[in-house]
């Protein structure tokens, strides 16, 4: 592996983190409209802009419908493009998501994810992007800052892969990421621009290749056109597999695959997670293994496409498995929980599971809150139904 | 010329003949509109003194620029009868089309 | 009289005799594509298009059938302006040259649910032609209700019933909202009125930030008009004073033709089955509304504008 000598150290947040992926990406258009915890993002960008070392057009959208909106415009031309949200923006656009999965458009949109409203909270849980994950977006979870920066580079090899041509949504916990600071190594220019070539698709407005985009399709055609779209995120897996693997031979430093397992191929009960709480339980999974307790976690990095086969590998064989999340389905379970629990069915062995939802509206997860899920999970009685479900920390029952 | 055209279009068999996400050739038709009408606009051309009147209120493009006067793109007349209103010398009128979509 | 020109005739006007937008579905008749097509034949081929749903996008582009020779898009119904915005911040970025572009969105599409992204375009100053085509009503939908339908007019959603005969209220000022913004070019046109339309387009393709037209475009299937109406009830739009040709350019207003008498407005109201039902009182709202945007307009054609 090369690394990058020309890489600088710095103390970045995770948004910070995240702009300077934006920046050495060389977005020819950024179009974002402010909303908390988003909104240290769009300001770094906006300094840069300024003072002239980020080449960027950057829009003052007055919506995040017309974020996206604006996105799409420029990306219809071939244009590289870059934009970010949170909460009640990402559901405002939600509607633009859909286009841009259905149009193709590879944008890349980092997502601080947070709480939604009523009652209003600004605080992060991950509600936002896991209402929206049928929206034919990519969508990774970030557990870092280095991530962070990483990511939204890869992102952008994935987006525009032509045999993927999907927007991605990076996914970063509200405050507890976005606003957290980590020493975090800053590519150089030249050596980003050795590993992300520029943006060339057929899919654009031309004056030598006129085209008519956006289209309508009825009855005997519309089908179609989405089986390609599923087709395509499917290969996301393989794309972001290598583009990680080139992304490590580049700069040094490789995140792992969809799922990141830790310690799970002897253990008998895993917790399942995603984001920056893995860290939490990272340590949680030292302390009883120390105890000589059998447990292990498993680190969603990938939500969509969902690697089920990665993740039946990976943990297939386990006797209880729990899913930590910071979302529900209102009236069932978690979203991740019911994408987990649908891939294990399929198994023979029928594993226990438990889903734990924590952490919404900000809510702190502690370690003594995660000792506890892994006590329910290795506890003799088995859970069917209902009371799968586990509010964590919630006075009066635990259960659903 | 971005005059869009008629081609021979066969629909895909398999999802490899769709274009990748709804982008395609621009000007790309796949039929005419002639089945529209139930009238046609007939030029008499003596009558004809080229004031384009009619070219500019066609709202299909049907009105054809030849010689010194016009001609009626039959292909994509949908009848409306802007072209005969609009004319000043009495040089358009309207005539049925007969069930084979001839001239009577 | 025979022509004697040997030349083409077409040579005489400022039009590319290229046919743009061709084989599209709109009724027969349809003022909003006579619109799109005198507009885009100003323009030539060099020019990106983006339309919202609404008739235009409706009729133009349900694959195979492609009616737009040149480059177009569909925007989201309320990005119209914001995805324009995207286009031209694109153009820009990637260096390009000798292109432009232009954006046809309906009247719902324009003062209702793309009111605010045309008003942050027009904050930006992004370099674009901002047409909207006003048929008076959401006519791609069935003809309902929008910010632009005139009082008394019979809608889907503001039928002439016993309680409420269409509907109750006037319509927005789009052009002088528009221009309250201090636009750099916009203007009024109908297609019954071509060279005063091409003029138009003119001026806005080569106003260097942004532009709006506003262009009434009589709809025969709406309005209840014989599709070979279309122009004859736009003519009578400007010549009963409904509707008025003005320009907002550097600041200033003016207007572009002024009846010495109005024709009287049944002359308009009495062609189109969507106002048979009008009763006296709305008649009588209609004049007097008309009297009142008259003086406004030329009174601010008298000042500059503020701000």
């Amino acid at each position: 592996m090369t690394g990058d000598p020309a890489a600088q150290p710095k103390f970045l947040s995770g948004n910070e983190a995240v702009a300077w992926g934006a920046r050495l990406a060389r977005p020819h258009v950024i179009a974002a409209y402010p909303i908390t915890p988003q909104t240290t993002v769009i300001e770094r960008l906006a300094d840069w802009v300024a003072e002239g070392s980020l080449a960027s057009e950057f829009l003052h959208v007055e919506s995040e419908h017309s974020a996206l909106s604006a996105c799409m415009g420029a990306s219809a031309l071939g244009a590289r493009t870059f934009t970010a949200t949170s909460s009640q923006g990402l559901l405002y656009m939600a509607e633009c998501l859909t286009y841009a999965s259905g149009g193709r458009f590879p944008i890349v949109m980092m997502n601080a994810n947070r709480a939604l409203a009523l009652p209003w909270n600004i605080y992060g849980d991950q509600q936002d992007s896991l209402a929206l994950v049928s929206s034919g977006w990519i969508q990774l979870y970030i557990e870092d800052a280095q991530e962070a920066l990483d990511l939204t580079l890869q992102a952008f090899a994935i987006a525009e892969h032509p045999e993927v041509l999907t927007p991605v949504m990076l996914n970063l916990d509200g405050f507890v990421l976005t606003h957290t600071y980590e020493p975090v190594a800053v590519p150089s220019q030249e050596a980003v621009d050795a590993f992300l070539a520029p943006f060339e698709t057929p899919n654009k407005m031309s004056l030598t290749h006129p085209v008519n985009m956006g289209f309508t399709a009825g009855p005997a055609h519309y089908t179609e056109f989405k089986v390609q779209q599923h087709r395509a995120m499917k290969n996301a897996l393989k794309v972001a597999a290598d583009v990680g693997r080139d992304f490590a031979r580049h700069f040094g430093r490789d995140h792992g695959g969809a799922v990141v397992p830790y310690l799970c191929e002897d253990a008998e009960v895993v917790l399942v997670t995603l984001g920056s709480v893995a860290g939490t339980v990272r340590e949680v999974v030292d302390e009883l293994r120390s105890r000589g307790q059998a447990v292990g976690m498993l680190k969603l990095r990938i939500l969509r496409p969902f690697p089920e086969r990665h993740l039946l590998q990976a943990i297939g064989r386990c006797k209880s498995v729990g899913v930590l999340e910071k979302d529900v389905s209102f009236g069932y379970q978690g979203a991740v929980f019911s994408d987990v629990a649908a891939a294990l069915s399929g198994q023979g062995s029928k594993p226990m599971l438990r889903n734990f939802v924590a952490g919404l509206g900000g809510r702190d997860i502690s370690r003594d809150d995660v000792r506890a899920m892994f006590a329910m999970l290795q506890s003799a009685c088995d859970q069917t139904g209902e009371s799968r479900l586990h509010f964590v920390g919630v006075e009066e029952s635990t259960h659903a | 010329m971005a005059k869009p055209y008629v081609r021979a279009y066969v629909r895909p068999n398999s999802l490899a003949g769709y274009p990748t996400g709804p982008c395609f050739t621009a000007g790309h038709l796949a039929e005419t509109n002639a089945a529209w009408r139930s009238e046609r606009p007939v030029l008499t051309l003596e009558r004809c003194n080229a004031c384009l009147r009619c070219y500019l209120a066609c709202p299909d493009g049907a009105v054809l620029l030849r010689g010194r006067s016009i001609d009626i793109d039959y292909d994509f007349c949908k009848g409306c009868g802007l072209c005969v209103r609009e004319c000043g010398t009495h040089a358009l009128e309207m005539v049925p089309e007969n069930r084979k979509g001839e001239k009577k | 009289m025979p022509s004697s020109t040997a030349k083409s005739p077409v040579a005489k006007l400022p039009l590319s005799e290229d046919e743009p937008f061709l084989g599209h579905k709109a009724c027969a008749g349809c003022g909003g594509s006579l619109a799109v097509r005198l507009v885009l034949k100003v323009l030539g081929e060099r020019t990106f298009v983006v339309l919202p749903a609404g008739c235009m996008s409706a009729v133009g582009f349900i694959y195979p059938q492609l009616a737009f020779g040149c480059n177009a898009i569909i925007s989201t119904f309320a990005g119209t302006a914001s995805m324009m915005s995207g286009v031209a911040a694109a153009a820009r970025a990637l260096g390009l040259r000798d292109y432009h572009v232009v954006g046809f969105a309906g009247d719902g599409g324009t003062a209702d649910i793309g009111l605010q992204a045309l008003s942050g375009a027009i904050d930006r100053g992004d370099h674009f032609i901002y047409v909207c085509y006003d048929n008076e009503a959401y006519m791609n939908t069935g003809v309902q209700k929008s910010g632009l339908t005139p009082l008394g007019a019979r809608t889907t959603t503001s039928p002439a019933g016993r309680v409420l005969a269409g509907a109750r209220s006037h319509k927005k000022q789009i052009f002088e909202i528009v221009a309250a913004h201090g636009i750099d070019y916009a203007a009024t046109a109908t297609v019954a009125h071509p060279y005063d339309l091409i003029r138009k387009v003119e001026k806005a393709r080569d106003t260097a930030g942004t532009s709006f037209l506003h262009i009434l475009a009589p709809c025969p299937t709406g309005w209840g008009v014989e599709t070979s109406e279309t122009l004859d009830v736009a003519r009578a739009a400007v010549d009963t004073g409904l509707w008025i040709l003005a320009e907002f350019e550097a600041g200033r207003f003016r207007i572009n033709k002024t009846p010495r008498r109005f024709k009287p407005v049944s002359d308009y109201l009495g062609q189109q089955k969507r106002f048979a039902h009008l009763g006296s009182a709305d008649a009588f709202a209609i004049e007097k509304e008309r009297d009142t945007r008259w003086k406004r307009l030329q009174r601010l054609c008298g000042t500059a504008a503020s701000g």
